[in-house]
């Protein structure tokens, strides 16, 4: 048997290289790879235990072109903290420091450093990308998990019975200038987006939603696929806030039924045999999606045509 | 006239001297949280940053575990930096003090000996910082206001010389709120004992590198090995700086504190501002004719072994006062000193004694009892109660 070695060559402009670690379809390496074209190669990624712990590599490669700090689990918030405040004690202004953290080290254990680093307004920014569950331990429940999912601490029999937790609404509590929801789905909002928050001073959060095949129990060829369904049954909505105050919906989505697109995962394999949940699970993401849009419109004093038809009940 | 005659001549707490130690340092990046009885030295430090007689960004972060963890990335990314703290402090940074090690931050921090919960106690005892033994920082204790200021300069060129993490140890309340006289060294002669802080490491876009990235069996060990090295190391360059800051202050220091040895068959070991008190009592001792002196602790991690078996061996007798306890074993000087002496020549019976627990105090009494205890006693136990009520 002879094997056919076939060469990857980096890509120059690239700064994210092959050899990383992560499974085929892995929503967090196009998640990485769509920000460091923003941020190019004067950033700073700091990355608290993780999928990414593994994902760049093991010591002594790794597949950023750029420098990496890991650090502890609950710390991102305040090592970038820290990093920025060596760097503007140096004159090193013109450098990202970017946080860069799962869904269980930005809405559970780092919580708490986050919102310190929130409220103080550190010249930072955040970008969790959430795949809904502690992926790196081999998935198990988050704060960020949805209502209905199956993990392995919330198995089938006891699937996943609260909410997912509005990490948004409590960045926008610390009126932080800039926080925004974006899709690895939605490349140009996405980028559009980090653009901006690259443009503005204070802390900037992002919330990038990033599928994780194994941990969804889907095909790995599914993963934007699956990130564009969930924006277009309104269960993960695109926008931003800004100051804390000002909504803007920066997509307005088809509205299709969440069966769609939890059809595609055998994580809720749960909810789709149980017609009064899959019901309430609807409802549920009417009625959040509806006081966005108001949200929305209270911020900008009306709504968008295309507003309209992604309501339920009359307006 | 020379730099030294500079010097300015103050009265200051313990808190305030490690302050001035800091902003002599020209530390750049601090973040502290508040806890009794390092709350003065967090609020003397915001106060100098924010008059600008220390150029230094201080992060008033939302508790220690974040205070830690923002010096030591600070630290890394090449800006010299400093955080304190005490007792409950410390014990919820436990997870960053090894972080600090294992990445080679050489971050220097004061904790103020303070007995943990519960009961709630702010008063004096080292199980705090003594429970941090195995993190892998350099530790240093103290016995003076005017030790723990030279101590806090001297950590930083310690720490930046082997790059390892080092704590500087000082006592609640008797020096932490305690008024001493202490010399104020310029600036100027600060500076030529230490130079600018650099990190090898730090951010580098041209070779941008992954610091603490996980590391297979194949190498993990070798990190290990390093830290083991870089703490022989570190014996070594503490004696090499305390004999240069000896030249240039004029206070001279050493891993071990000898006082009234010479002819002394009795020694009494331990660490701390129980040292000034121990030595008040041993010159009552010796008054008496007692052949007996004292052996201080002054650095704890790395453990000077051939110090202390270089002034134990031969003796008749050997008592350590621990203001500590290592619980179902022994107060921790007494487990390390006996640790040391183990297969050393001519070594004494070596007595334990636990004393002065959640701030209780001890007087010269107390030393005098515990010494004359010893005398009487043929077999070495690993742990006597002094002053216990049972
Ligand atoms: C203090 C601490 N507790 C637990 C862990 C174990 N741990 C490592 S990564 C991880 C889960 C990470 O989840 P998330 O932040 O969502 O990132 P993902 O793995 O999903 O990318 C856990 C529980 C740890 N490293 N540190
Ligand atoms: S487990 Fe999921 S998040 Fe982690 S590397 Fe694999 S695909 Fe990515
Ligand atoms: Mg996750």
């Amino acid at each position: 048997m002879s094997w056919a070695w076939v060469e990857v060559k980096p890509n120059e402009n690239d700064l994210m290289h092959p050899g990383h670690l992560a499974c085929q379809g892995c929503g967090a390496t196009i998640a990485a790879r769509l920000a460091l074209k923003v941020l190019g190669r004067k950033a700073v990624f700091v990355i608290p235990a993780s999928c990414w712990s593994v994902i760049d590599g093991a010591w002594p490669q790794h597949a950023l072109q750029i420098p990496v700090f890991h650090t502890a689990f609950e710390t991102a918030a305040i090592a970038a903290t820290g990093i920025r405040a060596a760097l503007d004690m140096k004159g090193k202004h013109d450098v990202h420091v970017v946080a860069w953290a799962g869904d269980g080290g930005t809405f559970d254990i780092g919580l708490q450093a986050l919102s310190g680093a929130a409220e103080r307004n550190e010249n930072i920014i955040y970008i969790t990308y959430d795949n809904e569950a502690y992926m790196n331990t081999g998935i198990q429940r988050s704060s960020s998990t949805p209502l209905g999912a199956w993990t392995t601490t919330t198995p089938d029999e006891r699937p996943e019975d609260k909410p997912k937790k509005n990490m948004m609404e409590i960045l926008a509590a610390h009126r932080v200038p800039y926080a925004a929801t974006a899709s690895i789905a939605y490349p140009d909002d996405f980028i559009r987006k980090l653009k901006k928050a690259t443009q503005v001073k204070g802390f900037r959060f992002i919330h990038l939603f990033s599928p994780c095949p194994p941990g969804w129990k889907m095909a790995s060829n599914l993963s934007v696929r699956s990130a564009r369904l969930a924006v277009e049954t309104k269960i993960f909505p695109l926008y931003e806030i800004e100051d804390g105050e000002v909504y803007t919906i920066t997509h307005w989505p088809k509205g299709l039924p969440v069966e769609e697109y939890f059809k595609l995962q055998g994580r809720f394999k749960p909810v789709l045999k149980d017609p009064d949940r899959l019901a309430y699970i609807q409802r549920y993401v009417e009625t959040q999606w509806e006081k966005l849009v108001r949200l929305h419109e209270a911020s900008h004093g009306y709504l968008p045509e295309e507003a309209r038809a992604t309501i339920r009940s009359a307006i | 006239m020379k730099l030294i005659e500079k010097s300015q001549y103050t009265v200051l707490k313990g808190n305030y001297a490690v302050a001035h130690g800091v902003r002599l340092a020209r530390v750049e990046v601090i973040s502290a949280y508040p806890i009794t009885p390092q709350t003065t030295i967090a609020e003397k430090l915001a106060d100098m940053t924010a008059t600008g007689e220390l150029k230094a960004r201080f992060i008033t972060v939302e508790s220690e575990h974040s205070a830690i963890s923002a010096v030591i990335a600070s630290s890394l990314a090449g800006a010299r930096s400093f955080t304190a703290t005490a007792s409950q402090g410390l014990a919820l940074m436990h997870e960053m003090l090894h972080w600090a090690t294992g990445a080679r931050a050489p971050v220097v921090m004061v904790n103020v000996n303070r007995a943990l919960a519960p009961s709630w106690n702010i008063w004096t005892e080292q199980t705090d910082s003594l429970a941090q033994r195995d993190t892998g920082w350099i530790q240093i204790y103290n016995e003076s206001n005017q030790e723990v200021l030279d101590t806090t300069i001297l950590a930083f060129k310690i720490a930046e010389r082997v790059y390892l993490p080092t704590m500087v140890v000082l006592d609640a309340f008797i020096l932490s709120h305690t008024s001493e006289p202490v010399e104020i060294y310029p600036q100027e002669l600060v500076d030529e004992f230490l130079p600018p802080y650099e990190h090898p490491n730090a951010i580098n876009f041209d070779d941008p590198r992954a610091i603490g990235a996980f590391a297979r069996p194949e190498y993990y060990m070798e990190f290990r090995y390093n830290i083991q090295k870089a703490h022989e190391e570190a014996l070594r360059v503490f004696k090499e700086e305390t004999e240069l800051f000896a030249d240039m202050f004029g206070r001279k220091y050493d891993t071990v504190e000898e006082f009234m040895l010479d002819d002394a068959d009795y020694v009494l070991v331990l660490a701390g501002s129980t040292a000034t008190t121990a030595k008040y009592a041993v010159a009552q001792l010796r008054e008496r004719g007692e052949k007996v002196g004292i052996m201080r602790i002054k650095l704890f991690r790395p453990f000077p072994v051939e110090d202390v078996r270089r002034v134990l061996s031969g003796r008749k007798k050997v008592a350590v006062i621990d203001r500590n306890v290592s619980f179902g074993h022994s107060g921790i000087f007494y487990m390390e000193t006996r640790a040391a002496m183990y297969g050393a020549k001519d070594r004494p019976p070596i007595f334990g004694y636990v004393a002065g627990l959640g701030g209780r105090d001890v007087r010269p009494q107390d030393i005098i009892d515990i010494y004359e205890d010893m005398k009487r006693r043929e077999e070495p136990e690993n742990i006597i109660w002094k002053g216990v009520r049972v």
